[in-house]
């Protein structure tokens, strides 16, 4: 099926009623998402864009049966609408507002703890994109029309440069199995790793696309793991060459304060690593290509 | 956001934590008199700037009377301080802070950040302060103590206890150690900082726990709830195109090159800045427009890029998924129109409208040079610039 979402997954809208929701939450169903309602406190027994809103998660997950949530949520309330659906055995929760605080989604990760792992909610954000099986599903933000559907996963913390990829890709006739928005923040729910478990077990994956940037462990985290565990291609590009050491380049995440954080190191840590280098943002697809007729002669 | 050292010693010292006696001077004057309300015969004059390595740079002296405050002070007033954090620009001196000088016996490093990779907040001591952290992990690595809070319950006392114990302090001065890493976290956490340190944190020769120096950033994404904070914000101390780009809700990072670069999304910014240094430029700014950008939002990207007198080339990349292009368009034509663009524009669009917003800039009539990859957008950027380049040379 891909990963995490397919053209069956059942999902409601955290954020239901308000203009970001709505917009978004017409453009998932068109896409071909099973939306099966939403969530605005308040606003429980009312009918949007023709599906049932709820007072609570609880209460939409009892009548629809839902397993995933997309939460489009202001900042300061967000964090509590994640571990409301976290309560409320959501499975998957794709959180896209930018700007929660970062004491707020300690707190969320803290609280998801909780559950025993089996239980366990997965979290996808916040600040990202979301998450798109072409040909499928969309429970996320980015225009479906430049996804081709296919066998090459993609990971990333930005959004528009993810389009960037996937659209070099689909221009050579290379599609995606899925693409995973992990968000910008300095603190988020499923890193590079978690993901790139996810693909390394999808049979419908063939190469795994990362994508990431200045600041934080988690490519070179990611990078590690890969070597030791992973046996399909991984590709990767780290944006922010020309960041300067300790400033924050848009991203709350994107800042280099440490050892190991900027887009040079990362990159040497990578290749130690044994992953395939995308050298500059205009040759994901070039990369890509290559990478994929290599492995067919292979094999 | 960072805050000045004198702020964060207010902060500190409101939650109990000691700091030496001292106070605010705008100049000479008041500095000189600040000195006769502290009492004593030993000052220190403290320029109050963003910045850390003060010491180094000239921005800290020692005093033992009116004319030598007196004499600092005016040095030390409306000069830029340049240190290896501030940048070659360096950040304007407006407001001294003068301080008892206080007799050390011993200095310590406390510090208080969100480890990324333990997702807490981690504090971070060692009994080998006064120099940067950086320093001690290289010098002195074995000094260094590390802790984690759980968010769910909160530091501990015990976990301050062990601290305090682990950096060998005197039996006496345990519970005052431990009171004051106890209260530093308080701070952090109420006031949703995103560092704080302590450096040095010194052990006075008669036997008091007082931070010499304080350091203090916070979390921009709290602000909302932290209008006290959002307060001590001072401008002087942020780059001017900056600024401006951020009171009018733009993200923006100055830099030293000469191609303007107006974006969407950080990361594809990132990309296309590094596109231009791999075609031999250097980008001028990050800039990222964000969604749901209107042709009004585009025209001020344009102000605040060409606000930097080093713009000799602009660039525009959007990749639009709730953008789109063709509002995109418009917003170049109107700043065209209104803000007047007197070097070469190069537009690239891309996603949602594009062709509509490729037709917009060609029916304009407008001198736009238009690209349709990344890379070819990053080429002609930096080949209009190298003819700019010339000209001003030739001229």
């Amino acid at each position: 099926m891909a990963i995490l979402l397919n053209r069956s997954t059942r999902v409601i809208v955290q954020g239901f009623t308000g203009k970001i929701g709505s917009f978004h939450a017409e453009d998932m169903k068109r896409y071909g998402t099973k939306l099966v309602g939403g969530v605005t406190p308040g606003k429980g027994g009312q009918t949007h864009l023709g599906l049932p809103v709820f007072n609570t998660v609880k209460g939409a997950v009892r009548e629809t049966r839902a397993e995933a949530s997309i939460v489009f949520v202001p900042p300061p309330f967000a964090a509590d609408s994640i571990m409301e659906a976290a309560d409320a055995g959501i499975k998957l929760c794709v959180c896209i507002t930018d700007g929660i605080p970062s004491q707020d989604m300690m707190q969320v990760k803290r609280y998801m703890r909780r559950y025993r792992f089996e239980d366990r909610m997965r979290l996808v954000g916040p600040n990202c994109a979301g998450i798109i099986t072409p040909g499928q599903a969309l429970m996320g933000i980015m225009p479906g029309s430049i996804y081709l559907p296919g066998r090459v996963g993609i990971v990333g913390r930005s959004g528009t440069l993810g389009y960037e990829a996937a659209s070099q890709m689909k221009a050579l006739g290379i599609g995606v199995s899925t693409s995973v928005g992990i968000g910008g923040d300095p603190i988020n729910g499923s890193s590079f790793k978690d993901v790139l478990k996810l693909f390394e077990h999808d049979d419908e994956t063939d190469a795994v696309v990362m994508i990431g940037e200045i600041g934080g462990p988690q490519e070179a985290e990611a990078a590690i793991w890969a070597r030791d565990n992973m046996r399909k291609p991984l590709i990767a590009y780290i944006a922010g060459l020309s960041a300067p050491k300790g400033r924050r380049m848009g991203h709350a995440g994107a800042i280099i304060s440490a050892f190991g954080e900027s887009a040079q190191e990362k990159v040497e840590i990578l290749k130690e690593a044994g992953v395939i280098i995308v050298p500059t943002p205009s040759s994901f697809g070039e990369v890509v290509a290559d990478t994929l007729s290599r492995v067919k002669k292979a094999a | 956001m960072d805050i000045h050292e004198y702020q964060a010693k207010e902060l500190l010292a409101r939650h109990g934590i000691h700091v030496p006696r001292g106070g605010l001077a705008y100049s000479p004057e008041q500095a000189t008199y600040r000195a006769r309300e502290i009492g004593g015969g030993k000052w220190v004059l403290k320029a109050q700037v963003h910045s850390g390595a003060r010491g180094k740079a000239g921005g800290i002296k020692l005093c033992a009377n009116d004319e030598e405050i007196s004499s600092a002070a005016e040095a030390m007033l409306g000069r830029k301080l340049v240190t290896h954090q501030t940048g070659p620009r360096g950040k304007l001196i407006s407001r001294l802070y003068l301080e008892e000088a206080v007799d050390i016996a011993q200095e310590l490093y406390l510090g208080f950040v969100l480890d990324r990779k333990e997702e807490r907040v981690m504090i971070v001591a060692s009994a080998a302060g006064g120099m940067e952290i950086e320093e001690i992990a290289e010098t002195a690595p074995d000094s260094i103590i590390r802790a984690t809070v759980d968010p769910g319950v909160g530091m501990q006392r015990f976990q301050a206890r062990e601290i305090a114990f682990g950096l060998g302090l005197e039996d006496s001065l345990i519970g005052k150690a431990t009171e004051t890493i106890f209260s530093c976290y308080q701070v952090f956490r109420d006031y949703d900082a995103s560092m704080l340190e302590i450096n040095p944190l010194v052990v006075t020769r008669d036997g008091s726990l007082v931070a010499l120096d304080a350091k203090m950033s916070f979390d921009e994404n709290a602000l909302f709830r932290r209008p006290e904070i959002s307060e001590l914000r001072d401008k002087s101390q942020e780059d001017p195109r900056e600024t401006f780009a951020s009171d009018r809700g733009l993200s923006y990072v100055g830099l030293d090159g000469s191609i303007g670069c107006i974006i969407n999304g950080a990361g594809l910014a990132m990309a296309t800045m590094d596109m231009i240094k791999i075609a031999g430029g250097e980008p001028a700014n990050f800039l990222d427009i964000g969604g749901g950008a209107s042709p009004e939002r585009v025209a001020k990207s344009f102000r605040a890029v060409l606000g930097d007198k080093n713009v000799e080339t602009i660039l525009v990349n959007i990749f639009a998924g709730i953008n789109r292009c063709d509002w995109v368009a418009e917003g170049v034509i109107k700043a065209i129109r209104e803000v007047g663009v007197e070097v070469p524009l190069v537009v690239r669009l891309s996603g949602t409208r594009a062709e509509e917003g490729r037709r917009i800039l060609a029916d304009s009539g407008e001198a736009v040079i238009v690209a349709d990859t990344l890379a070819e957008a990053a080429e002609k950027a930096v080949a209009a610039w190298r003819t700019v380049a010339k000209k001003k040379k030739a001229a």
